[in-house]
């Protein structure tokens, strides 16, 4: 392993790299560009052999990547914001196909207002797509994600494809330093694509098909058993990689400090660093608070969220993402989840970070606060001028 | 946690000072950094902002700087006494510049007479991560000749390394 000083787009790309994809669709949009720049950079030192292809859009990006999957090729494409949305017809395409393509979705708020800064509300639109949808929290992770990634969807009782989000700018714009596996490492750990879902002379057969009334509610249940099956497949992917990497992960959520915790932040992505932050200086002055960090939001930790909080006082949900009209759609996921296991602490919801707005260490000891006063609301955080931000 | 903040114009180099210093400090084991530029368009000349982040922990909290242990000015025609509001107590200013101050929080050198000199180029941002470097002890002339090697074309190293030694020299470190 090497340590080096990279972005969250370099990161990831260079985990594309070790997980060596034999074709790459690209197409470029801010702040996801750098890592289909750095594949191109790789591909043309020599350093990844793989099909380079410039497509004209990005739903011919995942068109191709489709197109290359369903020739037994592992694929990988990249996207953003409008980008994603563009491609948007084509996601239950690739889901329902069960072709396992791996896209990195640069987080970015959608237009309008326009805005090429960071918010969760892209990726987050698109949870009913069919999508495994993992968000990282550094570039480190960011890495990993992506040779973990192409193991999970590939597994043959997944077979589903694989969306890993990183927070435009704050993750994917910002250095820190990253161990870089070896390629003998990730070649030990990342089995070659193997599947019997693909165009053969030798074995023909129907793909991409058609399914009436009569069977398509089948299909559509065993397309939903197939992202359920991610949850046996995370843990042993991870299982396998800390033994080669001798990096941990936590399957699903990660938790800190929320033993005992009396009231818990519940978060996803790369603010989760700093609530850990101000989670810790709250406990330095004996105050009983926890993080809990959704690391996939599909398949969603239901069972988890459950046990993590069910002895708590009370519980936030902090996310960047509204659904216009209702709430955030973590918060409606994580309500749902609580509900199913009979559990009744209040709920708030705290709407934050859209447009790539700051969320400062002050602003999360806030939502400590009001929870501990028993407030329950769903607040949008810097709306600025008289409004409180208060809509329930 | 030790915070520099980087102010200079688009084309003068201080977000690849930021990212030096980054790598210079974390390359130790147990040792982190972020470095990131203010987000956003980027023009040549146009008013920047980097941002580097120096703590023996992993850093959770991304945001932007806004109090400095040092603020660091490639271009002194980007300072002005609202520098001071972004100071930390007992925070510096190091400021390229042919000018004389009068203030113990600020540290003034002409980085732009010694990039001519040994540059030949008025290209002040590795003179000034010297500076910083001689001045704060946060990192060792070693440490940013290794940042320098592995992030800079070969044909710059000899250069750049010559432009920090000259720096350390300036400061009498």
């Amino acid at each position: 392993m090497a340590k080096e000083f990279l972005s969250g787009d370099e990161a990831f790309a260079y985990g594309v790299r070790l997980a060596r994809p034999q074709v790459v669709s690209a197409y470029p949009i801010t702040p996801q560009t750098i890592v289909v720049e750095k594949l191109s950079e790789f591909v043309e030192d020599g350093s990844l052999k793989s099909e380079f292809i410039h497509v004209e859009s990005e739903h011919s990006a995942l068109s191709c990547a489709m197109g290359a999957s369903s020739v037994g090729a592992r694929a990988f494409t990249a996207t953003s914001s409008q980008g994603l949305l563009y491609m948007a017809e084509c996601l239950p395409y690739a889901a329902g196909g069960r072709f396992p393509i791996v896209m990195m979705n640069a987080n970015r708020s959608t237009a309008l207002p326009w805005n090429i800064y960071g918010d969760q509300r892209d990726s987050l639109s698109q949870l009913d797509s069919g999508w495994i949808q993992a968000y990282a929290q550094t570039a480190q992770e960011a890495l990993d994600l992506a040779l973990m990634s192409f193991y999970i969807a590939e597994d043959k009782d997944v077979s589903t494809p694989f969306m890993a989000n990183l927070d435009g700018f704050v993750l994917t714009h910002t250095y820190e330093v990253v161990d870089v596996p070896t390629a003998e490492q990730a070649d030990a750990f990342l089995p070659k694509f193997e599947t019997e879902n693909k165009m053969s002379l030798d074995k023909p057969k129907n793909l991409a098909f058609s399914a009436g009334p009569d069977t398509n509610t089948f299909f559509k249940f065993k397309e939903h058993c197939g992202i359920l099956n991610a949850k046996e497949v995370i843990p042993k992917a991870e299982k396998r990689f800390s033994e080669i990497f001798g990096r941990k992960y936590t399957g699903l959520t990660e938790s800190y400090k929320t033993d005992e915790a009396d009231y818990i932040i519940i978060t996803l992505g790369s603010i989760a660093g700093l609530v850990r932050e101000v989670v810790d200086k709250l406990r330095d002055r004996g105050e009983k608070v926890g993080l809990l960090r959704i690391r996939y939001m599909r398949p969603f930790p239901n069972e988890e969220i459950s046990a993590t909080v069910k002895k708590a006082k009370a519980a936030a949900v902090l996310e960047k993402d509204i659904s216009f009209g209702n709430e955030g759609a973590v918060y409606t996921n994580v309500n749902s989840a609580l509900k199913k296991a009979d559990l009744t602490l209040p709920t708030s919801n705290y709407i934050a970070g859209l447009g790539g707005r700051n969320i400062s260490a002050e602003e999360i000891e806030g939502i400590f606060a009001e929870l501990k006063e028993g407030k329950t609301t769903v607040k949008f955080i810097g709306i600025g001028g008289e409004q409180s931000g208060d809509q329930r | 946690m030790t915070e520099i903040l980087w102010h200079g114009r688009g084309g003068q180099g201080a977000f690849t000072a930021a990212r030096l210093l980054g790598d210079a400090y974390s390359h130790k084991n147990g040792a982190y950094s972020l470095s990131f530029p203010s987000f956003g368009p980027e023009r040549r000349g146009a008013p920047i902002r980097a941002f580097t982040k120096l703590a023996d922990t992993p850093i959770g909290n991304r945001s932007e700087i806004k109090k400095a242990d040092y603020s660091i000015y490639l271009d002194d025609t980007l300072l002005d006494t609202a520098a001071f509001d972004e100071l930390k107590n007992g925070g510096r200013l190091l400021v390229n510049t042919s000018k004389k101050y009068d203030d113990p929080r600020i540290v003034a050198v002409d980085a732009g007479r010694i990039a001519r000199e040994v540059l030949g180029l008025p290209i002040t941002n590795t003179i000034l991560l010297g500076i910083f470097a001689a001045v704060s002890g946060e990192v060792s002339l070693d440490d940013v000749a290794y940042a320098i090697k592995r992030n800079m074309p070969k044909k710059l190293h000899d250069k750049n390394i010559a432009a920090l030694s000259a720096a350390f020299r300036e400061v009498g470190a």
